[in-house]
């Protein structure tokens, strides 16, 4: 079933084909790929104008694996991600406004300004963060889940991270604590096939991501990651699996990032061709086409859906734009909690 | 009041959270069955479970980040790290997240996390062993750092750092473990009475003197109190000693004082010279405090090198009463020497 080197278009994992979901559902993870799509376009233009600053990962050509988890989880469930995750955050419900103005630096960000492109979090949403550490967020997301576990809970932790992150210490460490503490926590590694420049087989003896946890008591399995409902279908069955067993999985994605890394790589460790032949299979016109083959959806919704995802996109810019730079004698707020033992800034 | 040793006095302070508060749980190394690498957990396992004290694998940096996702999601964790030296592969998790997730996030989440790890030479541990590293911690904002020297701080300073809603990494000393002091009886229930709680942010001074202010940190507040009766013994000089108790808050204000009143000071550590405690309280109290100054304030510290095994070296690689009265004869300019 699973191959060891994934190929552009040979990924697809073989079982049957899921059925859809209501086409209400279908529109609106249509709408959230489409809206995501738009927004790290623009993210990126909006870095070439410097209105963005510091490191800029666009999750372009991956947002099925994005949407396809992020609506396998409930209201209560905790997602947390890498530095490429502003589309996690907006899939979680985030405001375009508040991540682009994030990028902006500005004080209406999600962050106040203070995290910047890598570092998203939305806590009402239960969006626990962008993390720029590679690997730093696995430790992390085993904790919510004891946490979770703790006050006798029924959430689960989806826990995202890339191919290159598998490679961490910080993988085998959680993956054994979290079997051991038989933590309600999903290990999901997007495997977009390079770590920056070095591809999974330079950078992993183990190719084949889903058997990595196996060693340490955690099964997994693999989705088609360009795929929104094979991605939904193979996370929602984790999902609701390690909510019920009480017992770690990790969910191995198959994908590919259509841009480089950051807005600074020429991408010379690839070929044009093999992008061209991963970007046949866009996962965004895919669902679109196999929506309207079924009946539901047709063109003018499709462009409806285009149009409100730019509407929604430039209203993010103007909202980011017109948003103020956070004043200098705000510079130590937050860096402590105030309280009895602080009472103020530390001199 | 009665005596405890300072390792009873921390098994005391944790016993009293665990009691208090559903939401503390111990994680670390041989914290649980075991009981502690140095029994400061003895006992705890039995009484309150493996759900709140929970024996970890040897992977420091991610118990320390199950502890940070764990604090930001609404648990007190307490998690004890077997030496200073072991929090070196953690300190990923303690700066990167711990310490910044509060600003990094724009004030949403929380982490109110205690990091618990003794430090300290004198046991021949060699250079992976026996370092005292409070200096890396204090320069981190975000983490709050504490350094009890004795039984009563150790007990008071712990509580008031499991309550408190920031990161504390909360240094002890390998050496003070078994050293007993008074440690105030906890509240009983019915007849009340008040918890013994420690302040961050407020310096001790442990004796008072008018001739040359000795601020000693960790061990070293208990090692410049003996030197203080010796300057005083064989030279007529009077130290005043001051004990921090916390790095990060600091009570500089304490220190100011003192040193407004003996116009000279020493400081006393047992980590390395470069970048250390001592280098960060003189840069201080010389910007805020210079016109109070008869002379440069002078630096105690350990040895710059890695902590050599052999006994007679070690012994002279971190800092004992003699290197004390002399820094402090050597402010005072020889006048009453
Ligand atoms: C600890 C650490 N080492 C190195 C880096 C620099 N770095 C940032 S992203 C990256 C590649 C990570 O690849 P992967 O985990 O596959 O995620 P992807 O970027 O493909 O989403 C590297 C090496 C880092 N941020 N953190």
């Amino acid at each position: 079933m699973a191959q060891t080197q994934p190929e552009p278009g040979g990924t697809r994992v073989m079982r049957t084909p899921p059925a859809l979901p209501d086409p209400e559902t279908a529109r609106e993870w249509l709408a959230t790929m489409t809206l995501i799509r738009r927004f790290e376009e623009r993210a990126g233009e909006m870095y070439a104008r410097a209105k963005v600053g510091g490191f800029l990962h666009l999750s372009i050509g991956e947002e099925a694996a994005i949407v396809g988890a992020a609506r396998a989880l409930r209201e209560e469930d905790y997602l947390i991600a890498t530095y490429r995750s502003h589309g996690h955050a907006l899939a979680r419900g985030t405001p375009p406004e508040q991540v682009m103005a994030e990028l902006f630096g500005r004080v209406d960000g999600c962050c106040k300004g203070r995290g910047g492109s890598m570092h998203m979090f939305d806590l009402k949403r239960r969006f626990m963060g962008g993390y720029g550490i590679v690997g730093g967020n696995l430790p992390i997301a085993a904790g919510i889940a004891l946490s979770s576990d703790y006050r006798e809970t029924e959430e689960v932790t989806l826990c995202v991270f890339g191919d290159g992150a598998s490679n961490q210490g910080t993988f085998g460490e959680t993956l054994n604590l979290a079997a051991l503490w038989k933590l309600p926590v999903v290990f999901m590694v997007t495997n977009n096939q390079f770590g920056m420049g070095t591809a999974l087989k330079r950078h992993s003896a183990v190719t084949d991501l889903q058997r990595k946890g196996e060693s340490l008591g955690v099964p997994g399995t693999r989705c088609d990651g360009m795929d929104v409902l094979d991605t939904h279908t193979v996370v929602s069955e984790a999902v609701e699996r390690v909510r019920a067993e009480r017992q770690p999985m990790l969910v191995e994605a198959i994908t590919y990032r259509f841009r480089g890394h950051s807005m600074a790589d020429p991408e010379q460790y690839r070929s044009k061709e093999e992008v061209t032949l991963w970007r046949e299979r866009d996962p965004i016109p895919a669902f679109a086409a196999e929506l309207e083959g079924a009946g539901a959806i047709d063109a003018a919704e499709q462009a409806r859906i285009e149009e409100d995802a730019v509407a929604r996109v430039d209203a993010a810019v103007e909202f980011a734009d017109a948003s103020p730079f956070p004043q200098p004698e705000s510079l130590y707020d937050n860096a402590y909690v105030v309280d009895e033992q602080v009472k103020g800034r530390y001199h | 009041m009665p005596e405890l040793r300072y390792r009873e006095a921390l098994n005391q302070a944790l016993r009293e959270e665990l009691q208090r508060d559903e939401r503390v749980v111990l994680m670390g190394e041989d914290i649980g069955v075991f009981g502690g690498a140095f029994k400061v957990t003895e006992g705890l396992l039995e009484e309150f479970g493996e759900r709140r004290v929970r024996d970890t694998p040897i992977s420091e940096n991610t118990f320390v980040g199950i502890g940070v996702g764990a604090a930001m999601t609404g648990l007190r964790p307490v998690v004890e790290l077997m030496t200073v030296n072991f929090a070196l592969l953690a300190f990923d998790q303690i700066v990167n997240h711990a310490a910044h997730i509060h600003y990094m996030f724009g004030g949403q989440a929380r982490v109110p996390l205690v990091v618990r790890m003794p430090q300290g030479a004198g046991h021949q541990l060699g250079p992976t062993h026996s370092h005292c590293l409070e200096a890396m911690f204090l320069h981190v904002p975000g983490l709050l750092v504490a350094t009890p020297s004795t039984a009563a701080d150790a007990k008071g300073l712990l509580k008031t750092a499991i309550r408190d809603e920031n990161p504390v990494i909360f240094i002890e000393h390998e050496s003070l473990y078994g050293v007993r002091g008074e440690v105030p009886d906890p509240p009983t229930p019915g007849t009340g009475g008040e918890e013994h709680l420690v302040s961050f942010g407020r310096a001790a001074v442990r004796r008072e003197g008018s001739d040359v202010t000795i601020v000693g940190v960790s061990r070293m507040a208990v090692t410049a109190q003996r030197a203080a009766e010796q300057l005083a013994a064989e030279h007529g000089v009077q130290a005043e000693v001051i004990d921090p108790r916390t790095l990060r808050p600091l009570d500089l204000d304490t220190i100011l004082q003192s040193v407004a009143k003996t116009n000279r000071c020493v400081v006393v550590e047992e980590g390395w010279p470069h970048g250390g405690v001592g280098a960060n309280l003189s840069a201080l109290i010389s910007e805020q405090a210079f016109d109070d100054l008869d002379a440069p304030v002078r630096r105690v510290s350990g040895a710059d090198v890695p902590m050599p095994y052999s006994k007679p070296l070690e012994d002279i690689a971190y800092p004992h009463e003699p290197q004390i009265v002399q820094a402090a004869l050597a402010v005072l300019g020889g006048v009453r020497a």
